[in-house]
């Protein structure tokens, strides 16, 4: 897509360009099929599908949801996706012929070796334009979230995988850390191209009448309205102490949040839970957003990244 | 599927714990064995409610208050707005139904067997019902059913309302294929009972409600798939027994 002229709502991750902001977060979108149905999925800025891994996974046992009042929700769904041969096969074929705006392809893995090989097979296919590697999966145990929980760990996999792709790589940091600085920076400066943030915090459901967790994983990511402060605070502090682009996520819903978190520093956001109980959400807020830069007095919205 | 506004037209309780809500808007599309998920006021998630019976622009549910968001739905008025997203799911496979078929549910699991009732007396097939419920003062839609022109069987768990015992005391072989929907451990007694040779409805904690999240996926003897989605109606036959 080319950046038109008069688009405000224009923004740059590196060299990608999006016509906005907006980008509907890995496992909360499917592989764009069933929200095709619903809205022309093309007027996104770009979409980060469900995440990968070198092997089918069935994932976690039920329940795998479980609700937090009206601030949000709590998943262990465990990274249930075909594998990655199935995903380019069969999904991506079908993603590429509905949607033809930049493609952010979320990775996880359980060893480094593993989150090579997936990247190095995403690394052929042309249409996607961004790795999103995710080292913060709260929900599988030993997976993933062990590589983002120490600035080691999170060096070793981007170094990895800045090995077998030329494709820009993004990697998203888990919110569950003492210091998701000291990650970031750790990440860059392995050559990660940008950082997302964040992924779910960490969090739990106890039915008080079996006397029991909620979920059969026990523990899982909570997302959605509540986490929106946390994830807030984190994009900022990250946004002070490295250069590279920033996607914002956590519990963003309208268009004033995502004003509120590219002022902290996001170049792009990624809505989540929201899609999955008001599934026009991006719609929405893409539409919201010119009136809102109206009235806030901003001219185009990458001139607001940072700016806090 | 779609995500609209439809308007109240009656929310009233049936029974003890259990409310009929009538909503206006367009049923066009709408098949039985769908599911519906309603916005409650104040709850992050949206409840996820079969149809029960969709007509002429009428939509109907029955809901049981089995936690803070069903009884916040007691309290939506006549005249509000409630946003849903409908239809969802895939629905009964009538074709199969045979001449003879047969109805078997439980508590709520009653509501959506209404519309397939309905649908199959309308072709004209012969449609019989065995409804289950914990007590006599539970019981509710059975003059429905008999209005349709069903020959209907009611069996409470203590014997204080039609049969006594469980739905599968009475089942026999005489239909041409079934249909059951209800709480887990009587779907997996009615297929050890009557075999493969029919559907079931499933109910999973949703976090969509549209295929997007993996929140309800279960597995089957053909590989993972989501209740919400692939379902929530399931051939027999693709129905593992788990612990
Ligand atoms: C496809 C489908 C069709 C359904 N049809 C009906 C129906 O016609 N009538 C009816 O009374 N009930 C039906 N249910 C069950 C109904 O969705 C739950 O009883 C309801 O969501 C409970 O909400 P709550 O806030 O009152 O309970 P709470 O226990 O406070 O709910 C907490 C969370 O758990 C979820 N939850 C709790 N129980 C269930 C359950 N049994 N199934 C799925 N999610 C649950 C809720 O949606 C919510 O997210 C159906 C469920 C599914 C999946
Ligand atoms: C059901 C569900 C599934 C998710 N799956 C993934 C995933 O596969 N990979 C990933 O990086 N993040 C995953 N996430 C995390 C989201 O992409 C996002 O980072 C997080 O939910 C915070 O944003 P939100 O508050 O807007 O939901 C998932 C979130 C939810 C709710
Ligand atoms: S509830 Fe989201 S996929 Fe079924």
């Amino acid at each position: 897509m080319v950046k038109s002229e008069g688009n405000r709502l224009a923004v740059a991750l590196g060299d990608v360009s999006l016509q906005n902001p907006i980008i509907p977060a890995s496992g909360t979108f499917g592989y764009g099929v069933e929200m095709s149905q619903l809205y022309d999925i093309n007027i996104l800025g770009a979409l980060s599908f469900k995440g990968t891994t070198l092997n089918a996974r069935y994932g976690n046992a039920l329940p795998r949801i479980a609700e937090c009042s009206n601030y949000g929700m709590i998943n262990a769904v465990g990274l249930q996706n075909p594998g990655i041969h199935e995903v380019i096969n069969t999904q991506l074929p079908l993603l590429y012929s509905i949607f033809h705006q930049p493609i952010i392809a979320n990775v996880s893995g359980f060893s480094i070796d593993e989150y090579q090989q997936v990247c190095s097979l995403l690394d052929k296919e042309e249409r996607i334009s961004i790795l999103e590697v995710n080292i913060s999966c709260p929900n599988v145990h030993q997976g993933g979230m062990a590589f983002g929980t120490t600035a080691e760990a999170a060096a070793e996999v981007t170094r990895a995988v800045k090995q077998v792709t030329d494709k820009p790589v993004y990697m998203k940091l888990s919110p569950n850390v003492t210091d998701i600085v000291a990650i970031a920076r750790a990440c860059v400066e392995a050559g990660a191209d940008g950082l997302c943030l964040i992924n779910t915090v960490l969090g739990m459901r106890i039915d008080i009448r079996r006397r029991k967790p909620v979920i059969a994983n026990k523990y899982g990511g909570y997302s959605g309205r509540g986490i929106f402060p946390l994830a807030l605070r984190m994009v900022n502090q990250v946004a002070k102490s490295v250069s590279v682009p920033i996607i914002g996520c956590g519990g963003v819903e309208t268009a004033e949040q995502v004003v509120e978190m590219m002022m902290a520093g996001a170049t792009a956001v990624e809505i989540g839970a929201a899609n999955l109980v008001q599934p026009t959400i991006c719609k929405q807020i893409i539409e919201d957003l010119p009136s809102l830069l109206d009235e806030l007095k901003i001219n185009r919205i990458e001139d607001i990244i940072g700016i806090v | 599927m779609l995500q609209r506004d439809w308007i109240i037209v009656s929310n009233e309780r049936l029974t003890e714990q259990v409310w009929q809500m009538s909503l206006a808007g367009d049923t066009t599309d709408f098949k039985a064995g769908q599911f519906v998920e309603v916005e409650v006021p104040d709850f992050f998630l949206r409840r996820p409610i079969s149809v029960c019976n969709a007509k002429e622009g009428l939509l109907t549910l029955i809901y049981k208050v089995v936690g803070g968001g069903t009884k916040r739905m007691t309290e939506m008025k006549k005249g509000e707005k409630v946003s849903l997203l409908a239809p969802l799911g895939n629905g009964y496979n009538l074709c199969k139904s045979g001449d003879r078929p047969l109805l078997t549910g439980g508590g709520v699991g009653v509501p959506p067997l209404y519309m397939l009732a309905r649908c199959l007396r309308e072709q004209g097939k012969q449609v019989k019902v065995v409804l289950g419920f914990n007590t006599g003062c539970e019981v509710f839609y059975e003059n429905a059913f008999k209005s349709l022109g069903c020959e209907v069987e009611l069996v409470t768990m203590d014997g204080s309302y039609g049969l006594k015992g469980v739905v599968t005391d009475y089942l026999n072989d005489d239909y041409s294929y079934y249909y059951a929907c209800g709480p887990k451990p009587m779907l997996t007694a009615v297929i050890k009972k009557l075999g493969v040779e029919g559907e079931v409805s499933m109910e999973e904690r949703m976090g969509c409600g549209f295929g997007v999240c993996m929140g309800c996926s279960i597995e089957t003897t053909n590989g993972a798939k989501r209740v919400c989605k692939d379902g929530p109606v399931f051939e027999s036959r693709l129905i593992v027994e788990r612990s």
